[in-house]
């Protein structure tokens, strides 16, 4: 079969290193294959960038200059006056980033410990109903989000005794723009119970009723013995959950409605209506938004790559 | 003996009795948030309910009735279609190819996978705010640039434009979303064996056949998982809809959850909204049993 014309095969496929490193000859078609590939992946790599390097220098020019062509990549007036009015009278960037990192932490501790408790008992504890109920949080998995956001809305509008509510739950605005609201109905993932009970099934038994032996309770068992061997599965859970929940945008814009009580992505979104789009301000918004991400991206690195192989991929 | 027994059948209880005290603060959390939510959600799409009429009249199947005739969820569902059919195979295209690129050893890989995913971890919102203003008619610096090159000659406005909006908004996606798609791939092009590589070479096949004998057909897992989250991820866009469009120009870039939002909380049509969930729900089941599949081969054999 003539599939192909026949000729020499190359014992390096082209690009890597080992074929200039020892010096074999390299074909012509081998130099401009890594040529096209390099000028794929530079114009690949600007086309990610661009928008960045846009965010960064917008968030120092003056708000005329952004406006000035040709565009100054590079601001001729640098200022640092969007960040500064941003954190001064007025701008509430300050407190939205401390609702945020509040939202993001407390959602992401108690999630954890939540999700780990419900796990070990799923993995590790026998009672009457355990397949029953994992069976259940296993059935929600199939459900997207989008299909409790209505409810839960009413749900919190009508939380009896809170925000003004009777305890039929009437009259006020229940945790409807509260961080409670925000944080409580997010607290319980079927997909992290679901992760760190998998994890856990690979801790031995053998380990658990040595320590049960010596008398230890369970929750001493889980706390001191459990939990410190998941330390993987629970970095990658919470980097995860974290930055799910510092870059969420519907659920927040649903609950909350007083500007002192928004998170920063709702903050930055809703910044556009309520001013006359007000870019360079916006740009120093969306930056100081992207640091605490990037910092995070840039220590986790490792984990984010193996953690979204975890989720199902190998 | 027999009081043996009964002690261990007591121990056994009390370290039962514990087992539900573990469970118990997620199970009540999970019951009024996740359980009677989804119960609560199917009661709503039976009724007329908004939050400021009293009365909320059980109506039965109406508002799904109203849903199929609705011209503007027609028009909701064709857009998001639209999004989805172009916006995937791009992203898996190009996130494909830039993962071949990448899975040979060369010079500077790990500054452009950091580079390529950054999209990917960037908030949407901060994305959605920055393309806005590329896209922006008068000052974006896409049309600088258009222009600069030549290629158009009066400037475009990319977002109020009723052909064009969906496009950009396309584009903006395959750029958020190209990234995940890459390590989605390297992780795949990593799990396949170098040998088969090493084995066709001694055949005499050459890279093409390489590639579309043994690596394409290899990375169907990755394929498949990508095609399954993008198709759910897609059929949920609305970050970047309620930033950069409103669903404008026209309802021309309103996509299904942005109408059910609106449905919901602009015109508190919370029943008729409902109804929508749970058909989008519908919709959306077959994709999701799909990636449930996905989470039990491969993380169970992970545990």
């Amino acid at each position: 079969m003539a599939l192909t014309r026949p000729r020499p095969v190359v014992a390096a496929r082209p690009g890597t290193p080992s074929a200039h490193r020892r010096h074999k000859r390299v074909t012509p078609q081998q130099v401009i294959l890594l040529v096209v590939r390099y000028l794929i992946l530079l114009a690949g790599a600007i086309i990610c960038i661009v928008p960045f390097f846009w965010m960064v220098s917008a968030s120092f020019q003056h708000e005329g200059d952004i406006f000035s062509w040709p565009i100054q990549w590079i601001p001729r007036n640098p200022t640092l006056g969007n960040y500064r009015s941003f954190f001064g009278t007025g701008g509430h960037i300050g407190t939205w980033l401390a609702n945020t990192t509040l939202v993001a932490v407390v959602t992401t501790v108690a999630q954890l410990f939540l999700d780990s408790l419900m796990a070990y008992a799923f993995a590790k504890r026998r009672f009457p109903g355990r397949k029953w109920i994992f069976g259940l949080f296993l059935a929600t998995l199939l459900v997207p989000g989008q299909m409790t956001i209505i409810p839960n809305y009413l749900i919190l509008k009508h939380i009896p005794f809170a925000g003004g509510n009777d305890a039929l739950g009437q009259g006020g605005h229940g945790w409807l723009d509260s961080y409670a609201g925000l944080i409580v109905p997010a607290v319980v993932s079927a997909f992290g119970i679901f992760l760190i009970r998998q994890y856990m099934l690979s801790i031995p038994d053998e380990l658990l009723d040595a320590a049960r032996v010596e008398g230890a309770s369970e929750f001493r068992i889980f706390w001191s013995i459990v939990m410190p061997l998941c330390k993987p599965v629970l970095a990658a859970s919470a980097i995860f959950t974290f930055g799910y929940f510092w870059n969420d945008f519907y659920w927040p814009l649903i609950v909350m409605s007083s500007p002192e009580h928004y998170t920063l992505s709702l903050g930055l979104a809703l910044f556009i209506g309520a001013h006359k789009t007000a870019w360079t301000l916006l740009m120093a918004g969306s930056v100081i938004a992207t640091i605490p991400v990037l910092i995070v991206f840039l220590i986790f690195q490792r984990y984010f790559v193996s953690g979204i192989a975890m989720t199902g991929i190998k | 003996m027999s009081r043996s027994r009964s002690n261990r059948l007591r121990h056994q209880a009390r370290r039962e009795w514990s087992a539900y005290a573990f469970l118990s603060p997620g199970l009540i959390l999970f019951t009024v948030f996740t359980l009677f939510a989804l119960a609560f959600s199917f009661y709503l799409s039976f009724h007329s309910w908004s939050i400021i009429e009293p009365y909320k009249p059980f109506v039965g199947f109406q508002n799904y009735r109203d849903a199929f005739v609705d011209p503007d969820l027609g028009q909701a569902v064709i857009n998001t279609a639209y999004f989805t059919v172009a916006s995937i195979p791009l992203t898996m295209a190009s996130g494909l190819l830039i993962a071949l690129m990448l899975n040979a050893r060369i010079w500077g890989r790990s500054i452009f996978r950091a580079i390529f995913y950054l999209p990917v971890i960037t908030p949407i919102v901060v994305s959605s705010i920055v393309w806005k203003f590329i896209y922006s008619g008068d000052y974006g610096i896409l049309n600088y640039y258009l222009e600069r090159l030549r290629l158009i000659d009066q400037s475009i406005n990319w977002l109020s434009d009723p052909n064009l909006a969906m496009p950009a908004v396309i584009i903006m996606a395959v750029w958020n979303n190209l990234g995940f798609a890459m390590v989605i791939y390297l992780a795949g092009l990593q799990s396949i064996p170098q040998h088969y590589y090493e084995a066709a070479r001694v055949d005499g096949a050459n890279s093409r056949q390489q590639l579309t004998r043994i690596t394409i057909p290899l990375l169907a897992p990755s394929t498949l998982f990508l095609l399954v989250t993008s198709v759910i991820g897609s059929f949920q866009v609305f970050t970047q809809i309620f930033i950069m469009t409103n669903g404008g120009p026209i309802g021309r870039t309103n996509t299904i959850v942005y109408f059910i939002y609106q449905a919901a909380f602009q015109f508190f049509k919370m029943g008729y909204a409902s109804a929508l969930s749970v058909l989008l729900m519908l919709m959306l089941g077959v994709f999701t049993i799909l990636q449930l599949r996905f989470y039990r081969t491969d993380t169970g054999g992970n545990g």
